[in-house]
């Protein structure tokens, strides 16, 4: 049997628990919650790793609060990996580096946004309210994951934090920018989801054919840009036509 | 469409649900939210590419309870088949599930579920010529990445083989003992999020029974059995996954993720089944009763090692004997030079 971890809550500074996903998989935990400075380590942890990785290592995927690392156990044990990591720790800089931030176009709706006004129902809050409310705030993308490009956002206003669904709805178009659990996603892929959608963006999160096939990238800030459903339409042919309809700027 | 001096197609005459062309995987990716896909029996899939004299990794086709037929087009091809015991049967005759022949043009090789088991791979000698999608074959129907056009294969579909000139000169059975795998006993790592579970309920997991649920596919495999109670909650914030996590969700059944697990997800995961014993989960039916065994990363890393060591001294074919087959079928294949063999070894 493996011994216990210690089961002791880690907090943004305090030092990570390493915890076994199997034989080839190490998860460095900083955290429990979704916290920014928890993810900034994370993402720290993650670009030194990646800017020189180590022998035996595979891949790094970063989540909201550890970074799992893929590793062939043939080529470098466990306890060799976690020293390694340990080393890496004292080269980690402190608080981002180049945080990019996109202005995602995003059409609001109800003929897009298919789950609108049902959210905001729930909500207690009228159509125009709940859609100010998120096209005013500022994102973070804390990680990318579930399909091919999809981000993951905190920032979400509390007023608009709205539980998951009891069960999944029917598959939501590719684009669908969504809220649940106190988050927001934009969905590339067409899915069945737990969440709503609440708008839908033009973009092409992933895109194979582009050079930089994944746009966005944990650790970048993110704000919606309202749009109407002639725009949308207009955007959304560029968009299939290779042109980037999302803007960036280097905060 | 003719094909080139060096160029076959291996064609597909009738697919159950579900067969699909999978390399080691899409790596390197997860980070951006893309699965890695690859096979659900890495063991076998690396034998029976092996077998034709492929790098373990390379592409070759997955092949499902629902079977597949398959016939060689322009030239013959050497193919390799390796898994579960399906069977295996050539122009209406009968092979041992662990096989390594030369498909002749037009002859017609049929694959489909036997005795045990639920994957079994095809090998060609070569490669398949269809279009990578970041880096790799393997597909992902859900996302429509890799194979052919991101789906299943399909009768009709006509499969472009680039040989690499090997050659088997004769049907021989597969000598690969480490294919088979009973499913009574599956081994774990404990963790990552073993301490949401108190210790009692972390016996119950291990001691089961277990079976695989009717609710199963290359994502997640259901298991029916207990149902586990968690100590602090079941909803975590998201973190990686690996392929054969055992996730708990809050009715406190578990699921197996498997090669097309998304790369993250919310549910503590009680333990991850080791490596060299995904494949034997993978190949298990439904209902057949099984345990889980906890043990240590050196003792994993060990099977690890002895897997890779079957591997690294080459797939040994032995001539079928002519108990398993008759002469008629022998000469029937026109495989001579094979028959004189056999006299030979006696």
């Amino acid at each position: 049997m493996t011994p216990k971890v210690d089961p002791g809550p880690a907090t943004a500074s305090s030092a990570p628990r390493f915890l076994d996903a199997g034989e080839a998989a190490l998860v460095v935990e900083f955290g429990e919650v979704v916290d920014p400075a928890i993810n900034d380590r994370v993402l720290a942890l993650d670009a030194v790793l990646r800017a020189d990785p180590p022998a035996g290592t595979r891949e790094f995927v970063p989540t909201y609060r550890s970074l799992m690392i893929h590793y062939d156990p043939l080529q470098i044990d466990r306890d060799m990996l976690v020293a390694v990591v340990r080393r890496a720790m004292a080269a980690m800089t402190k608080g981002r580096s180049k945080a990019t931030t996109w202005t995602l176009p995003c059409c609001y709706d109800p003929a897009l946004a298919e789950d609108l006004d049902e959210a905001a129902r729930i909500l207690k809050l009228c159509r125009h309210e709940a859609v100010a409310l998120h096209a005013k705030a500022a994102y973070r993308v804390y990680m990318c994951g579930f399909t091919p490009g999809q981000v993951y956002l905190g920032g979400v206003p509390k007023a608009l934090a709205i539980s998951r669904r009891p069960a999944p709805r029917p598959p939501h178009p590719a684009g669908a920018v969504l809220i649940g659990g106190g988050l927001c996603v934009v969905a590339p892929f067409v899915m069945p989801t737990g969440w709503y959608v609440i708008g839908r963006t033009p973009e092409r999160l992933y895109a194979a054919e582009r050079k930089d096939a994944f746009l966005i990238q944990a650790g970048d800030n993110l704000r919606f840009d309202p749009i109407d459903v002639a725009t949308f339409r207009d955007l959304e042919q560029r968009a299939a036509s290779g042109e980037i309809v999302a803007r960036k700027s280097a905060a | 469409m003719t094909a080139g001096a060096s160029e076959a197609i291996l064609g597909i005459l009738s697919a159950g649900p579900g067969s699909t062309l999978q390399d080691s995987g899409r790596h390197g990716y997860l980070r951006y939210g893309v699965t890695a896909a690859g096979p659900m029996d890495p063991l076998a899939h690396a034998t029976a590419n092996l077998a034709v004299g492929n790098p373990a990794g390379s592409t070759a086709l997955e092949v499902s309870p629902g079977g597949i037929e398959v016939t060689a087009e322009f030239a013959s091809l050497s193919v390799a088949v390796a898994g579960g015991e399906f069977e295996v049967n050539l122009d209406g005759r009968p092979l041992p599930p662990a096989v390594g022949l030369n498909l002749d043009e037009g002859a017609v090789l049929k694959i489909r579920a036997g005795r045990s088991g639920s994957w079994c791979y095809l090998a060609v000698a070569g490669r398949f010529v269809v279009p990578r999608v970041l880096g790799s074959h393997a597909t992902h129907t859900r996302t429509g990445f890799g194979g052919v056009n991101g789906r299943a294969i399909v009768a009709g579909d006509r499969l472009r083989i680039e040989q690499s000139g090997w050659s088997k000169p004769s049907p021989g059975a597969m000598v690969a003992p480490w294919l088979d795998r009973p499913v009574n006993t599956v081994r774990v790592v404990l963790g990552p999020q073993h301490d949401y579970f108190a210790d009692e309920e972390i016996a119950a997991f291990l001691a089961g029974p277990w079976s695989v649920s009717a609710k199963r596919d290359r994502m997640a495999y259901f298991l029916d059995g207990p149902r586990l109670t968690h100590a602090r909650g079941y909803n975590i914030v998201s973190d990686g996954i690996a392929m054969g996590a055992i996730q708990v969700p809050g009715d406190g059944r578990p699921i197996v993720l498997m090669a097309d697990r998304q790369s993250t997800g919310g549910y503590p995961k009680i333990a991850t089944v080791i490596g060299p014993d995904l494949g034997r989960l993978a190949q298990a039916r439904p209902g057949t009763a099984f345990s889980f065994e906890a043990v240590s990363i050196a003792e994993a890393v060990a099977a690890r090692r002895e897997e890779a060591a079957w591997l690294s001294r080459g797939i040994v074919a032995e001539p079928l004997l002519r108990t398993h087959l008759s002469s008629e079928f022998l000469l029937g294949l026109n495989l001579i030079d094979g028959v004189v063999g056999l006299d030979t070894v006696g």
